[in-house]
């Protein structure tokens, strides 16, 4: 039984391990990833941090692993109260793994927000962040001629960086007009020098950045070839179209939080500015669960920065409710004051990038919504007209989100869909319809099968580290 | 350079690399067809949420191309096993 | 009429009620087969049955659900399958439990058909090769539950009210005239409370007691893959199971493909109230079954699990047909871990009472008044 385990080796997860290890306790770090850092800090095998931002920050955090026990390649799929973190680790050779707690800390960050198009499940489309983990993680470009689009800053770090690679970027296209944003990023030294170096960036690799502007159709037979970018009034909708020719799309619209482990375990959520379902949690990173916290984009989406901060609250508070070494109080003070900063950051961000309603304009009734089940957006009206009202009840009778990523890449705009029919835009209630995953990853039924009965009577929890 | 085998053709790898980033920098898009749709697929997410990019690697289908390492002499093919 | 509950007994009820020449009007708290009927497996089963009224109500439901599925474009809106089941038993004893079991069923008009062990695999290829043997119900079926509910709906062409909560009954004297809802008063020359495992709370409001409680049920289900198994597929100790009055899990797991390529393995029995929390206990046991049943699933993924509520009575008998304590008030809930396979006959027998027509099947045994009252 560890004093804690940390779910996550993302930015807040790293910092909370350590924190809490720092601290004195007896921490497990668990994490999918075969390397740690997360999203942000995903890197090559042989990485100098060249593409990173923060990079010593990181390096920091991973010296400090060896003060504990850091388990990489192990996917959680469940968590029982108590806690018994139920994991499964080897990428061809699975094992089941359990491993029990007194406290954990949930960090399992987002995943990519997508919305649909016509087209977008052609090879060659992909997310904003799959096209920058290839780049981070792997060193590959995923195309040479590339359209960035969809909203939010991220766009940016994603097109220089493909670009600084060698790809040509045949177009940043930003939907929203986010004119009164500069004002924010003004007041963050850091972030200031950051969009001044996206700027430099853009100008140096001669990068289109239009804002106002979207993709609304990929175009090819079995990869893209071509993309419809239609110019947005307000609302989105289209108003004026060109075809670009390019054999890759990175397409983001902001980032959907991972809360199916805190959602096991019963977390209480709330709905963040962006339109995402987060864990609610308070001013030491506590859930509604005792026992549990959690840190970083499961409780809001806000960057890095704001996860590493968040992190190192939930580290030291875990380890000062299990009588570790009290913080510093200045220290926290220093902590909450640029977690206030931070966040007030990220509601600018959310309010200058808003997804909005038009974006359902370029559906057709033949666009795939759900790839997985391939439930078109004609089946989800169809579900509609049958009695559905809202994401859950159209999963039931369409089969969108029933597949094997259980609704994570068309949860959100399935919500849409579905609500709007009944004219209504999603509530936290539909979004909870589309984020319970009673199984998180896959798990075979021989593991499924050879659990034993009483884990928690288990002395020792299986630890391969 | 470490290569494993897809579908019969070498593909070359960096040691570190996932087999789908391997198959991508190779210039395979996809590797797998839906089971209604009959439809190509590939990368989608990279980061192991979307399921699109199933693989089968030396006889262990629906593995997810972009979490698994790619290992010297591997044999890899797409799909899943209802494909 | 109004009918209380949009799932698949409610839907079913519309559908027969309209086809009587009723005006039918549905009221759902939620959406159209949200409820339990979204958390069930949709298998129209006889074989499962001890010889008694449910073991009747499903054979006249099962001749019911082959009609409705040959009407035109009703069986493949519904994924109205008659696949079959094939019972197994791993011993002789089994066997022969089986064996005494289906010559009782015979005698309500359920076809049985003995497997010897050497043929079980020309049933089901991938079968456990160390099984004893087994018995065939042709009669067993299988539809699409959610998909069933939302196209009898639509087919009755009844008025469905999605989103709307009946909170009182309307009476004038002792007689119900209606409902009151969230959005209004609906007034009604018959009320039909088919509010499933909420079938207590909705009888309460009209001042009468129906014992209604949640059985809770876990469904596994698994990555897709071509087809593997054919027919449904389950162990002898279920039989056993589904009459229990244990308090504890049990599970015999049903086994079956989907036209999605999924397995669904499930489902396991727990009187636990209302809790949703997943239990490693029951996901454990109903994937040793299926890997019993079939090794190969060992290897298969499961990708999904859910849970729903079975509503059941102490007696484990659906509650079906008017209410002497509530002139105006019919019942058709209580349909436990069947309501699916029973819900054609239910609605059937609820529109032959309602329009007086004398009834194809005695309704005694399932009278909602047949409890003892408690204070
Ligand atoms: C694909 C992608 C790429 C991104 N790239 C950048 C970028 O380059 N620059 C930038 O500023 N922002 C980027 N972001 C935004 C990013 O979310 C934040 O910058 C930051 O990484 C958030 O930190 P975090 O610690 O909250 O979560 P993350 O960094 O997302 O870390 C979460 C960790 O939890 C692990 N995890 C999740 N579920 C489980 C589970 N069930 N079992 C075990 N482990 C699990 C994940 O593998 C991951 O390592 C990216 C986001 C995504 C989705
Ligand atoms: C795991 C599991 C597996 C199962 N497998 C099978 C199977 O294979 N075969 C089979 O035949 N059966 C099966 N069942 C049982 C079957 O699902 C149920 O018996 C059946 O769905 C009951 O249908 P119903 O219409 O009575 O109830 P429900 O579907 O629950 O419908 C009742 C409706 O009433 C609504 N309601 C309640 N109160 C109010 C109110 N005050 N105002 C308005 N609306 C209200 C509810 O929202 C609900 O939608 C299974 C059940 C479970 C849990
Ligand atoms: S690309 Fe999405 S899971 Fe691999």
């Amino acid at each position: 039984m560890r004093d804690l385990v940390v779910i996550g080796a993302g930015p807040a997860g790293l910092a909370a391990a350590v924190a809490a290890a720092t601290a004195g306790l007896d921490v497990a770090l668990v994490d999918a990833g075969r390397r740690p850092g997360g999203q942000y800090y995903r890197h090559h095998a042989a990485e100098t941090g060249r593409l990173h931002h923060d990079w010593d920050a990181f390096v920091r955090l991973r010296g400090a692993l060896d003060r504990l026990t850091y388990l990489p390649g192990h996917r959680v799929w469940h968590v029982e109260d108590g806690f018994t973190v139920h994991a499964l680790t080897g990428d061809r050779d699975e094992r089941p793994v359990r491993i029990g707690a007194r406290a954990l800390v949930v960090a399992t960050g987002a995943h990519d927000r997508s919305l649909p198009f016509p087209g977008w499940d052609l090879p060659g489309v992909l997310t904003a962040g799959g096209a920058q983990a290839l780049l981070k993680g792997d060193r590959v470009t995923a195309g040479e001629r590339i359209v960035v689009a969809g909203t939010g800053p991220f766009l940016l770090p994603v097109a220089t960086g493909l670009a600084g690679a060698g790809a040509t970027i045949a177009g940043v296209f930003e939907a929203n007009r986010p004119y009164g944003f500069a004002r924010h990023v003004a007041r963050h030294p850091d972030k200031a020098r950051e969009g001044a170096g996206y700027a430099a960036l853009l100008a140096r690799h001669r990068i289109p950045y239009r804002t106002g502007h979207a993709v609304v159709a990929a175009h090819g037979d079995d990869r893209v070839e071509a993309v419809t970018v239609a110019r947005l009034d307000r609302d989105w909708a289209p108003v004026r179209e060109r075809v670009i020719a390019c054999d890759t799309v990175a397409v983001g619209h902001g980032f959907t939080p991972q809360l199916e482990l805190p959602l096991q375990l019963g977390c209480a959520t709330r709905m963040d500015a962006d339109g995402s379902l987060v864990v609610a949690v308070d001013v030491a990173q506590r859930t509604s669960v005792p026992g549990v916290y959690a840190a970083g984009e499961t409780t809001g989406v806000g960057g890095a920065q704001l996860s590493l901060v968040e992190g190192e609250l939930a580290g030291l508070a875990v380890a000062e409710a299990a009588g570790g070494v009290a913080p510093d109080p200045a220290g926290v003070q220093r902590l909450l004051a640029r977690r206030r900063r931070l966040r007030a950051f990220a509601a600018a961000m959310h309010a200058a990038y808003p997804v909005r309603p038009g974006w359902m304009d370029r559906l057709r009734d033949d666009t795939l919504v759900c790839r997985c089940e391939e439930v078109t957006c004609g089946r989800l009206a169809e579900a509609a007209e049958l009695g559905a009202t809202g994401p859950r009840s159209a999963k039931l009778l369409s089969r969108a989100g029933m597949g094997r990523c259980q609704g994570r890449v068309c949860g959100y705009a399935t919500a849409w869909l579905t609500t709007g029919v009944c004219g209504r835009i999603p509530g936290p209630e539909d979004l909870l319809g589309t984020a319970r995953r009673p199984i998180a990853q896959p798990v075979r039924l021989r593991d499924l099968a050879g659990e034993p009965e009483n884990p928690r009577d288990e002395n020792h929890p299986i630890n391969p580290a | 350079m470490s290569q494993f085998v897809f579908e019969g053709r070498p593909v070359p790898f960096e040691p570190g690399q996932s087999i789908g980033a391997a198959l991508t920098a190779a210039g395979i898009r996809s590797w797998r067809t839906t089971r209604f749709g009959g439809r190509p697929r590939g990368l989608y997410c990279g980061i192991g949420v979307c399921f699109d990019c199933l693989v089968t690697v030396n006889d262990r289908p629906s593995l997810r191309a972009c979490m698994v390492e790619a290992r010297e002499g591997d044999t890899v093919e797409g799909g899943d096993r209802d494909a | 009429m109004v009918i209380v509950g949009g799932g698949v007994v409610g839907a079913a009820c519309a559908y027969y009620a309209a086809r009587a020449g009723l005006t039918v009007t549905v009221v759902e708290r939620g959406a159209v087969a949200g409820g339990t009927t979204g958390a069930g497996e949709g298998n129209l089963l006889v074989s499962d049955k001890e010889p008694g009224p449910e073991l009747d109500l499903a054979v006249l439901s099962s001749a019911r659900w082959a009609e409705l599925a040959a009407e035109d474009g009703l069986g493949a809106a519904v994924e109205y399958e008659p696949k079959g089941g094939l019972v197994v038993a791993e011993t002789e004893e089994g066997v022969a439990g089986l064996a005494g079991l289906a010559v009782e069923q015979r005698a309500a008009g359920v076809d049985a058909v003995e497997v010897p062990a050497a043929e079980l695999t020309g049933y089901e290829p991938h079968l456990a090769p160390d099984l004893a043997g087994g018995m065939f119900y042709p009669q067993d079926a299988q539809v699409q539950p959610m998909l069933a509910a939302a196209h009898l709906l639509r087919a009755s062409g009844a008025e469905v009210r999605t989103g709307v909560t009946v909170t009182g009954m309307l009476r004038s004297g002792d007689r119900v005239t209606g409902v009151r809802t969230d959005r209004g008063d609906l007034a009604a020359g018959a009320v039909v409370n088919a509010a499933g495992t909420w079938g207590g709370e909705v009888a309460a409001l009209a001042g009468v007691t129906v014992p209604i409680l949640p059985r809770r049920g876990f469904i596994l289900v698994t990555e897709p893959l071509p087809p593997l198994i054919r027919h449904k597929v389950y162990a002898a100790e279920y039989v056993a199971n589904v009459a229990s009055d244990d308090e504890g899990l049990e599970s015999s797991a049903v086994v079956e493909g989907t036209p999605a390529g999924t397995i669904l393995i499930g489902a396991s029995r727990e009187r636990v109230g209302f809790d949703r929390t997943l239990s490693m206990a029951a996901l454990r046991r109903l994937a040793r079954q299926a890997i019993r049943l079939f090794p190969a699933l060992g290897d298969v993924a499961a990708i999904r699990a859910y849970c729903g509520f079975r509503p059941y009575c102490p007696d484990h008998l659906p509650v079906i047909g008017p209410d002497p304590r509530a002139e105006g008030l019919l019942h058709a809930c209580g349909h436990e871990g069947a309501g699916i396979g029973l819900a054609a006959a239910t609605g059937h027998l609820l529109a032959q009472s309602l329009t007086g027509a004398p009834p194809d099947l005695d309704l005694h045994p399932f009278r909602p008044d047949r409890f003892p009252e408690h204070p």
